[in-house]
C-alpha cells in the first residue's frame, strides 16, 4: 500500500522587543535567575497586565510578511492549565481572535516555489523556565512574559523537505521583519509538527501525531522521515496510530512515546477580562507597511534584475537581513554590484564560515568593504593586494589607511612609471636586443626588473602596454 | 476614639484646628477597636504600625485642605498592602503579605490617611454573610446574633459599630451595597472602571469593583474623590475626567426622574416593601418624579451571573498553587499532590464549590450553553438598563429583599445564599454605579435602598442619596451594639 | 436540558481545577453542583437570537504601553515570599511530566 503525508507545523517565535507582552521587566536573557521578574510575572494576587504596544505592532508586522488578513478588533483569551512555569495557572493569548489569519508564504522547494497556507498567527506570552533534577524542579520566571507570535501553518505539506523549506523560508521572511532573531539554537524560533499519513486515494486524513523536542530544522526532517516510516509499519502491520505526543530523540533519530492524549485537552478558553479590546486602524497598517523592510524575494529579483547579479549570489546574499542590508549599503556608497557581490560571497562568507560566526558580529563594515572595492576598481590596488586589505578590515582597520601605511598603492601613473621603464630599458640593452631579435621571452624578464624597481606596486597592465609602446618605438 | 457621631468634615476640623493630633486619633481608634471588636469581630489584623505613620502626619502637621489627612481608615482583608498581611479570609494566603501596595491603597496613605487594618470578608469575596471566613465570624453591629451581610461584612461592621470612619470594600454581586444595607451605613459601587483594581485580588474581574462604605453620602462622596481615577496599572480603569462627587451634592432632586422597576419589589419583606414606598414618597415630596419602569431581564440575572462569575472566579484563583506565595501543603511528594493538596487545604467549601461551578460553565462540552449564554444575557440586562436611562435618571429599589437574617441560618443552601444578591447584580452586570444607603428598619434591622445611575454618573446618585439624608433621620440612629 | 452529572464528573472536574474530594463530601458536592447546573440550564430557555456577548462591561479600548524596560526591584522580596527556593529559582516537586504547554 502506498500512503501520502500530512503535515502542519505551529512555530513559536519570540519577539525582540525590550519589555514583555503585559509587564514592563526586561525581555532579556542570561541574567540571574528570576531578575527580570516582578509582581506581574510572579502572577501576584491583584496584578493585572497591560500591553506592550510594540508586541501587537510586530504582530501586525509579521501578519503583512505572510499575507495574512488583519483581525482589526482582536482581543485576549485566558488558556487555563496548571504548570509551575504558569504563574497565573493561564496564558493569556489569542484564541477565537488571533491577529492575523489566512496568510501564506512562497517557498523555494527542490520543484520550483510552493505556496504554503497560514491558518493564524497570534500573540501571546512564553511561560517561565523548569530546570529538572531528580527530587526536584526548579523555576525560573525570566521568560515568563516574553512575547510570542505563533504561527500555525495549513496542513499543505507532504514531505519532510517540504517542511524543511516552509521552515528555512518564514524563518527568512521573519527574520527580514526584524521582529525577531529566529535562531532554534537559541530558543527564539520553536516548532512543534503535526503529522499523519493516509492510504493514497483516502478522502479523511490519518490520525495526527504531535512531536516535540525539535531543535534544528535538520531534526524536523529527520523526525518527519521517521515517523513516516514508523507509521507506515504500525499501519502495515494492521495497528491503529495513536493520538500521542513524540519525542525526537536526537541520539539515534528516533521518535518516542512522551504522552497519550485521552480526549480533548480542555483549556476552558475565555476572553481576558483584565484587557480590553484592541482596535488596529488602518492608518497604523499603512505606517507598518511602510516600515516594512523589503523581503527577500523582492531583494533576489532586484539583485538579478536591477544589479546584474547571478541568482545564486542573489540567493546567497539573501540568507540574513544583515548581508542583505550589507550588501545594499556597499552598493550604495558606490561599491560595483558585482564585484560587491563576489567579495561577499567569496571572502566574507569564507571568513564567516572560517570563524562560526555572524556578519553583525564582526568588525568588517560595509563602509569598508566598499573602499576596498573602490580602490579595485580605479586600480589603485590589485586584487592580489585586495586579499592582505580584507585580512585587515576583518581586524576593523580602514583600508585606504593601511593600504597607505604598507605602501600598497598600485603604481599605474603612466608619467612616473615611464622614467623607471626607461631605465630600465637602459640599464639591459641586451634584452632589449633579444626582443628586437624575435625572442618574446624578453619582455618577462624587463616586466620583471621593472616590478622589482617598484617593489611590486607597478600595474602590470599599464607596464605591459607602456613597456610594448617604448620597445616598438 | 468612636466615630458613631463624627463626620469626616467634623474630624478634618478637629485636626486642623489642633484639638486632637493623629496620634490621639489612631490611638483612639485602636484602643475602641480593641474594646469593640471583642463581640463585632471585624478585623483581621491591625496595623502595628499605624502609630508611626499618624506620628509622621502630625511631624509635618495637618494639610486644611486635604480632608484624609491623619484620617484612621480600614480596608477590606482582599486589598493587598505591605504594611501588614492581606488574606483574603483564605488559609491560602493566611501569612501571606503582599510586597506592593493596590492603587487605592497607595493613593490613600499618599492623602496621609491611616491604614489601622484589614477587615474580615468571605473568602475570596465569596459570600454575603461573611461567613465563609476561615479566620472568623463578624457580627452585625445591630443585632450580634445577625450577619453583618457580605462579602465586605467586616468593613460594614467596622464602620457601623464607629471602629472607624471610613473604609473600602469591594462589590462584584453586590459585596459594599449589601452589607451596607444590612448595617445601616452607605455603601458605593461605583462605576465599573471608575477606581483601580490594581491590588484588589481579583474574584470576578469584569464585575469587580472597590468602593467606600461609610457614615453618611456626603463622607461617601469625599472618599470615592480620592480612590477615583485611570490608573496605568488597570487597563480597564477609565480615563474619563473625575468630577468633584461633593460639587453638586446639595442640590437637591427637584426635577430628577426616578424609576422603579417593577420587577425588584416581588417577594419583598413587608416591611422593606413600605420602606421603600416610603422612600418613593420622599423623592416625591422633594420634587421627583417617580414611576414605574420594567426590567424583564432582571429575572435572569443572578443565574447568568452565577456563570459567568464562577468561570472568572475560576480561573482568577488558578494562581493560588502552592508553588509561589501563600499556602503549601507540606507533605506533598509529586507535583500534582503539591497542586492538589495545597489547593484543597487552602481553599474553604464555598470557594471549592465555585471553581467547580466556574470550571463546568467553561469546559470544552458547556462553554457555549453556559458562559457565552450568560454573555449574551448580560447584554440583555445592559440593554435594560438603556432603555430605562433613556428617561430616568436614576433607579430605586430595595438592596435585599430581607434585613440582616440569623448568623448560622443559611449556611447549608447555596442557592437560596445566590439568591440574595439578586437585587444587587444587575448593576455588576451592566457596569453602572449602585449605592445603598439606610431608608428605615424592620425590628430594629436597618433597611437599605439602592440607587443605581448611569455609567460614570455617580454624581446624581449622591444627589439623590444626600436629598434622602437631608429629609430623613434613620442615617442619625445608630445602634445599641448589640441589640436589644 | 443537560444530564445530571455523575459523582466521576464531579471527580473530574476537580481534577481539571487541581482540587481534591474525600470520598464522603463527593456525594454532597455533586448534589449541589446538580442544583447549580439545573439553575444554570435555565439560561437555555432564554432567547437570545441576534445578541451579541458581553464579556466586559470597561469603557476602554486599545489600551497599551510604550516598550521601555523597568526594573521595579522586586527579586528578592518575590523570593523571600515563596515557599521553597534554591539559588534564586522557585523549588518544586520534580515534574515528571515534561509536556510544556505554549
Ligand atoms: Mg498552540
Ligand atoms: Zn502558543
Amino acid at each position: 500500500m502506498n500512503f501520502e503525508t500530512t503535515i502542519g507545523l505551529e512555530v513559536h517565535i519570540e519577539l525582540k522587543t525590550n519589555s514583555k507582552i503585559y509587564s514592563p521587566s526586561a525581555a532579556q536573557f542570561g541574567d540571574e535567575p528570576n531578575s527580570n521578574t516582578n509582581v506581574i510575572d510572579w502572577g501576584y494576587p491583584g496584578t493585572l497586565p497591560v500591553v506592550n504596544k510594540q508586541v501587537v505592532a510586530d504582530g501586525i508586522t509579521a501578519a503583512l510578511a505572510l499575507h495574512a488578513k488583519i483581525e482589526r478588533h482582536p482581543h485576549f483569551d485566558r488558556k487555563n492549565y496548571f504548570y509551575p512555569d504558569n504563574p497565573k495557572g493561564y496564558q493569556v493569548t489569542q484564541n477565537d481572535t488571533p491577529t492575523a489569519r489566512d496568510g501564506w508564504i512562497e517557498v523555494d522547494t527542490k520543484n520550483g516555489k510552493k505556496k504554503i497556507g497560514i491558518e493564524e498567527m497570534h500573540i501571546e506570552e512564553d511561560a517561565g523556565k523548569n530546570t529538572h533534577e531528580q527530587k526536584y524542579s526548579y523555576v525560573d520566571l525570566n521568560r515568563q512574559g516574553t512575547p510570542l507570535i505563533e504561527i500555525v501553518s495549513k496542513p499543505d505539506m507532504s514531505t519532510p523537505q517540504q517542511a524543511y523549506d516552509y521552515l528555512e523560508g518564514l524563518r527568512q521572511r521573519i527574520q527580514f521583519t526584524g521582529i525577531s532573531d529566529v535562531k532554534m539554537e537559541e530558543g527564539s524560533m520553536r516548532v512543534d509538527v503535526n503529522v499523519s499519513i493516509r492510504p493514497i486515494g483516502s478522502k479523511k486524513l490519518g490520525q495526527k501525531v504531535e512531536l516535540k523536542n525539535l531543535n534544528s530544522f535538520n531534526y524536523v526532517k529527520k523526525a518527519l522521515e521517521y515517523e513516516e516510516q514508523r507509521q507506515q509499519q504500525v499501519l502495515m502491520a494492521g495497528g491503529e496510530i495513536n493520538s500521542e505526543t513524540r519525542r525526537f530523540d536526537e541520539t539515534n533519530g528516533k521518535t518516542e512515546l512522551m504522552r497519550v492524549k485521552e480526549g480533548k485537552d480542555d483549556y476552558r478558553y475565555f476572553p481576558e477580562p483584565d484587557l480590553p479590546t484592541l482596535s488596529i486602524s488602518d492608518e497604523w497598517i499603512d505606517e507598518l507597511k511602510d516600515s516594512m523592510p523589503e523581503m527577500p524575494a523582492k531583494r533576489r529579483d532586484r539583485y538579478v534584475n536591477q544589479l546584474g547579479v547571478t541568482d545564486y549570489d542573489a540567493m546567497v546574499i539573501t540568507q540574513t537581513k544583515e548581508m542583505s542590508d550589507f550588501y545594499d549599503k556597499m552598493v550604495e556608497l558606490g561599491a560595483d554590484p558585482k564585484l560587491a557581490a563576489n567579495y561577499l560571497q567569496d571572502n566574507v562568507n569564507a571568513y564567516l564560515n572560517d570563524n562560526q560566526t555572524n556578519l553583525e558580529d564582526t568588525k568588517i563594515t560595509p563602509e569598508a568593504m566598499a573602499t576596498m572595492i573602490k580602490m579595485i576598481m580605479d586600480d589603485t590596488i590589485s586584487s592580489k593586494m585586495a586579499k592582505k586589505v580584507f585580512k585587515a578590515v576583518t581586524k576593523g582597520k580602514d583600508p585606504k589607511q593601511f593600504v597607505e601605511e604598507k605602501g600598497l598603492v598600485q603604481l599605474s601613473d603612466p608619467k612616473k612609471l615611464q622614467p623607471i621603464i626607461d631605465g630600465v630599458l637602459n640599464d639591459n640593452q641586451q634584452s632589449v636586443d633579444d626582443y628586437h631579435n624575435g625572442k618574446d621571452r624578453a619582455v618577462g624578464y624587463l616586466v620583471g626588473q621593472i616590478m622589482k624597481q617598484t617593489h611590486g606596486q607597478a600595474n602590470p597592465q599599464v607596464v605591459n602596454k607602456l613597456l610594448k609602446g617604448s620597445l616598438d618605438k | 476614639m468612636n466615630y458613631l457621631n463624627k463626620d469626616l468634615n467634623s474630624l478634618h476640623q478637629m485636626l486642623v484646628n489642633k484639638e486632637i493630633s493623629a496620634v490621639d486619633l489612631v490611638k483612639g481608634t485602636l484602643s475602641n477597636i480593641k474594646d469593640t471588636d471583642q463581640e463585632i469581630e471585624a478585623f483581621n489584623n491591625l496595623n502595628d504600625r499605624a502609630l508611626e505613620d499618624a506620628k509622621a502626619v502630625d511631624a509635618r502637621g495637618i494639610d486644611a485642605n486635604n480632608i484624609l489627612d491623619g484620617i484612621p481608615l480600614a480596608l477590606k482583608d482582599n486589598i493587598v498592602t505591605k504594611e501588614l498581611p492581606t488574606t483574603a479570609s483564605s488559609n491560602m494566603l493566611k501569612n501571606f503579605t503582599s510586597i506592593y501596595d493596590a492603587t487605592v491603597a497607595k493613593k490613600l496613605s499618599d492623602l496621609g490617611s491611616i491604614n489601622v487594618g484589614k477587615t474580615n470578608m468571605d473568602e475570596f469575596a465569596m459570600g454575603s454573610s461573611t461567613e465563609n471566613s476561615a479566620f472568623k465570624t463578624t457580627h452585625n453591629p445591630w443585632d450580634y446574633s445577625k450577619v453583618p451581610g457580605g462579602s465586605s461584612g467586616g468593613s460594614a461592621a467596622a464602620v457601623a459599630s464607629g471602629e472607624v470612619p471610613v473604609a473600602l470594600g469591594s462589590d462584584t454581586g453586590g459585596s459594599i451595597r449589601q452589607p451596607a444595607s444590612f448595617t445601616g451605613i452607605v455603601g458605593m459601587k461605583p462605576t465599573y472602571g471608575r477606581v483601580s483594581r490594581w491590588g484588589l485580588i481579583a474574584m470576578a474581574s469584569s464585575f469587580d469593583q472597590i468602593g467606600p462604605l461609610t457614615k453618611n453620602v456626603f463622607d461617601n462622596a469625599l472618599v470615592l474623590n480620592a480612590i477615583s481615577g485611570h490608573d496605568d496599572h488597570d487597563s480597564t480603569s477609565s480615563e474619563k475626567e473625575v468630577p468633584d462627587f461633593t460639587e453638586h451634592i446639595q442640590d437637591g432632586v427637584k426635577g430628577m426622574k426616578i424609576g422603579i422597576p417593577k420587577e425588584y419589589v416581588n417577594k419583598l419583606a413587608p416591611d422593606v416593601s413600605e420602606a421603600i414606598q416610603n422612600a418613593a414618597e420622599t423623592f416625591k415630596k422633594l420634587g421627583a418624579q417617580v414611576d414605574w419602569v420594567s426590567m424583564p431581564n432582571s429575572k435572569y440575572g443572578v443565574t447568568a451571573y452565577n456563570a459567568l462569575q464562577t468561570a472568572e472566579a475560576s480561573s482568577n484563583l488558578e494562581r493560588f498553587d502552592g508553588i509561589r506565595y501563600g499556602y503549601r501543603a507540606s507533605d506533598a511528594k509529586t507535583l500534582d499532590e503539591l497542586y492538589i493538596k495545597s489547593r484543597s487545604e487552602g481553599f474553604g467549601d464555598e470557594v471549592k464549590r465555585r471553581i467547580m461551578l466556574g470550571t463546568l460553565s467553561l469546559s470544552y462540552d458547556n462553554v457555549d450553553k453556559y458562559y457565552k449564554q450568560a454573555a449574551k444575557i448580560r447584554t440583555l440586562i445592559i440593554n435594560d438598563f438603556k432603555k430605562v436611562f433613556a428617561d430616568h435618571d436614576l433607579i430605586l429599589s430595595p438592596t435585599s429583599r430581607v434585613t440582616a437574617f440569623t448568623i448560622g441560618v443559611e449556611d447549608q443552601d447555596p442557592i437560596e445564599m445566590y439568591m440574595n444578591d439578586i437585587l444587587t447584580i444587575p448593576a455588576n452586570m451592566a457596569g453602572v454605579p449602585a449605592m445603598s444607603q439606610i431608608a428605615g428598619f424592620s425590628n430594629s434591622l436597618p433597611i437599605g435602598m439602592q440607587l443605581m445611575g448611569k455609567p460614570f454618573d455617580e454624581s446624581t446618585i449622591y444627589k439623590a442619596g444626600y436629598a434622602f439624608e437631608q429629609n430623613t433621620d434613620f442615617h442619625k440612629q445608630t445602634p445599641k451594639m448589640g441589640g436589644k | 436540558m443537560a444530564d445530571k452529572i455523575t459523582e466521576e464528573q464531579t471527580q473530574h472536574i476537580a481534577g481539571l481545577a487541581k482540587l481534591e474530594l474525600k470520598q464522603a463530601e463527593l456525594p454532597e458536592f455533586t448534589q449541589q453542583l446538580n442544583d447549580l447546573l439545573k439553575m444554570l440550564d435555565t439560561l437555555e430557555k432564554v432567547d437570545t437570537t441576534g445578541v451579541e456577548p458581553t464579556y466586559t462591561v470597561t469603557d476602554q479600548i486599545n489600551v497599551t504601553r510604550k516598550d521601555i524596560a523597568e526594573d521595579w526591584g522586586e527579586r528578592d522580596a518575590l523570593l523571600k515570599n515563596a515557599p521553597d527556593t534554591s539559588d534564586g529559582l522557585i523549588k518544586v516537586p520534580a515534574i515528571i511530566d515534561e509536556s510544556e504547554d505554549e
